[in-house]
């Protein structure tokens, strides 16, 4: 019971002083912080508190920036549950970005098929993506950190080559524009949030994160998943195929960016985009990952927490503070978090002493 | 040949912040600390060297205050990796996550507080590039190194050497080594490794910080979100092709910086005009996760790296 009680308590200290740091950076700097969480009420139920408006469009914006997070949070924290890191969700995503606008260019289907053969092809390129280092670690352990995040790197410059020489962009920044059929867009769920980018990106998002419970808490693959991360070499001992669970492990975890890479590109875009430089949704998933202790149900919380870090940030813009604010706070929590052995460590000195409990 | 001729100098430039960055890397690695953290402290340095060369320009030495803003910042930065990783037996990689998060939020936010706008302002000069006097004149080979070279280029080749010295051959290397293979039996044999490990974060802290001021004040005109793009993994990259050792250090960051020279270069070279540009930026990455295989199995980089040191572990 310590232990549950920890995995949430834990978390939100964390939130609780970044916030507090993220104010204290804000006063230091001669600016309000009370705009900072104004702007962050807004963007969640789109209430300008200030004014006493009410605009839908935010709350539309809010869900749209909180998807695909959730969904490279699902990536990396599926690979923790095995003991891996994946710093790779990054380029996972993008590898599922490229087979998405491949499939909504050049596939002919009927509408509803044509989506999910896209979304489909996403998730099998993101879990390429992620096999390559699974296979690396399985067979040569060599360390998926390094090669994951020199993946990421391969799947940017790949995507900016594939825009201009395969989909043959004109102004090497976009590709042509997608069939209808192939998108998730909806002008009702536009309408409905007075014009903002909401589409049915939420719905394999909600699918996503229901099979990560299932797979992780109620099937016995998901268990000997768990059982590698645990310990490696008791795992083996008890004849679970460690390599191989590795290996689908980051198949999986790539599953998950991949498709986060298609509610982007056919979701909250219409085409495919050349990048200068990573977008960072795979360093917020590591976030969601750790914030939500790698369960499904806070991975979900936790994207809506760091979905409205990110929503807020073009209204804290024009309030005149700094948007990167919400990256200093970020960093905070996920810096809080990586020293959970200290912080418990002075939790447990503040709290009142409890017999019997060891040092966990 | 008149390619190569513009071709090497320009790879000596971009190799110069790889190099640096990845020779802090293997101080770092080698006491036991795995730091992806490189590009954040990159970027933080290469934040305040431009910050403080625009203020105190025109004085002609204002880009060297601005080198030393940047070892000292980077040197600051990294403190925040050392206590997380050492005193709080933080996980490195997520705590070098964190860095770099912070790293893009924090520039930038100061350059608005600062600046008014989400980058600094421009300097007029950076780095002034200079010319050995009597070498320059060489054939081929005076053009090639000695003239019109920014002195941080000769600094980079300094350290790799002294890096060597220092690692190789002092009792303080032998140290930092046994830290980053054994800590137990490093401690058994009286070595502080607390300290050790502190010395080779906040080591590698201060030359990232340098590389980082280096790359903007001689590759870009002012600090932006975008200016480091990547070299910092670059060096991380570097440091492991090089199998931690200064000497294939400095071959790896000079092959990456000759690459990155190539891919521009790339369009008037008749046999690498059909390669595509995004090829070049790949190689390092590419290369590197070959690497990796190659070198899987043999024990080439520190055993220790990336464990928290727990003196009860035998």
């Amino acid at each position: 019971m310590a232990k549950r009680s920890s995995a949430i308590l834990l978390p939100v200290v964390a939130i609780l002083f970044g916030f507090a740091l993220g104010a204290l950076v804000l006063v230091a700097t001669g600016k309000g912080p009370l705009a900072m969480f104004q702007a962050m009420l807004q963007s969640v139920t789109g209430i300008n508190s200030e004014a006493g408006s009410f605009n839908p469009r935010y709350i539309g914006e809010f869900i749209v920036q909180a998807m695909p997070i959730m969904l490279t949070g699902l990536s990396v924290g599926f690979a923790f549950r095995t003991g891996l890191f994946n710093i790779g969700a990054e380029g996972q995503l993008m590898a599922g970005s490229i087979a998405a606008t491949a499939v909504a260019l050049w596939v002919k289907a009927p509408p509803g098929a044509h989506v999910v053969l896209v979304l489909l092809a996403a998730m099998a390129a993101g879990g390429l993506w992620g096999a390559v280092p699974g296979y690396l670690k399985a067979r040569f352990n060599v360390h998926e950190v390094v090669v994951t995040i020199m993946m990421n790197y391969i799947a940017l410059f790949l995507n900016n080559w594939a825009v201009v020489a395969l989909f043959k962009s004109e102004d090497r920044i976009k590709t042509a524009a997608f069939p209808a059929s192939a998108m998730l867009k909806s002008t009702a769920l536009s309408a409905m949030t007075h014009g903002s980018r909401l589409n049915w990106g939420f719905v394999p998002v909600l699918v996503s994160l229901v099979a990560y419970w299932f797979i992780i808490e109620k099937t016995a693959f998901g268990y000997s998943l768990r059982a590698v991360g645990f310990n490696k070499d008791g795992a083996q001992y008890a004849g679970m195929k460690v390599n191989r669970n590795i290996v689908w492990s980051m198949i999986i975890a790539g599953a998950f960016a991949g498709l986060a890479g298609a509610v982007i590109t056919v979701g909250t875009f219409s085409f495919g985009r050349a990048l200068p430089a990573a977008e960072g949704y795979g360093f917020d998933g590591i976030a969601v990952a750790l914030v939500g202790a790698n369960a499904a149900i806070g991975v979900f919380l936790s994207g809506l927490l760091f979905g409205m870090l990110k929503a807020a940030q073009t209204l804290m813009q024009s309030q005149g503070i700094p948007k990167e604010i919400a990256s200093i706070i970020q960093a905070s929590i996920v810096l809080f978090i990586a020293m959970k052995y200290g912080i418990s460590h002075v939790l447990q000195k503040l709290g009142p002493p409890k017999p019997g409990e060891t040092d966990r | 040949m008149n390619i190569l001729l513009t071709m090497i100098p320009m790879a000596l430039i971009y190799a110069t912040p790889i190099i640096i960055a990845a020779l802090g890397g293997l101080y770092s690695e080698r006491s036991g600390v795995v730091n992806i953290a490189l590009e954040g402290i990159m970027m933080v340095g290469g934040f305040a060297a431009a910050a403080v060369t625009v203020v105190l320009e025109p004085n002609p030495m204002a880009a060297y205050f601005g080198l030393l803003a940047a070892v000292i910042t980077g040197l600051l930065f990294s403190v925040l990796h050392a206590f997380a990783c050492v005193h709080l037996k933080a996980d490195q990689v997520v705590s070098g996550t964190a860095l770099n998060i912070l790293a893009g939020g924090i520039t930038v936010y100061l350059c608005q507080i600062f600046f008014d706008q989400q980058r600094t302002n421009a300097f007029t000069t950076g780095i002034a590039k200079l010319s050995l006097p009597g070498l320059a004149r060489l054939p081929v080979l005076g053009a090639l190194l000695f003239k019109d070279v920014y002195p941080t280029s000769y600094a980079a080749l300094l350290l790799v050497a002294l890096t060597w010295f220092v690692v190789a051959r002092t009792p303080f290397g032998l140290r930092l080594r046994a830290c980053g293979e054994h800590p137990q039996a490093a401690a058994s044999m009286g070595i502080d490794v607390v300290r050790m490990r502190y010395v080779g974060v906040l080591l590698s802290g201060a030359l990232a910080g340098l590389a980082g001021g280096t790359m903007v004040l001689t590759q870009d005109i002012q600090y932006s979100l975008t200016s480091i793009h990547g070299t910092g993994f670059i060096a991380l990259a570097c440091l492991i092709f090089g199998k931690w050792n200064p000497a294939g250090v400095l071959g790896a960051g000079l092959f990456f910086g000759l690459s990155e020279a190539t891919s521009i270069y790339a369009k008037d070279i008749p046999l690498l005009q059909a390669v595509p540009q995004d090829f070049f930026y790949m190689l390092p990455y590419i290369l590197t996760v070959i690497a990796l295989v190659v070198f899987s199995g043999k024990s080439v980089g520190p055993r220790a790296a990336g464990e928290s040191y727990d003196p009860g572990k035998r």
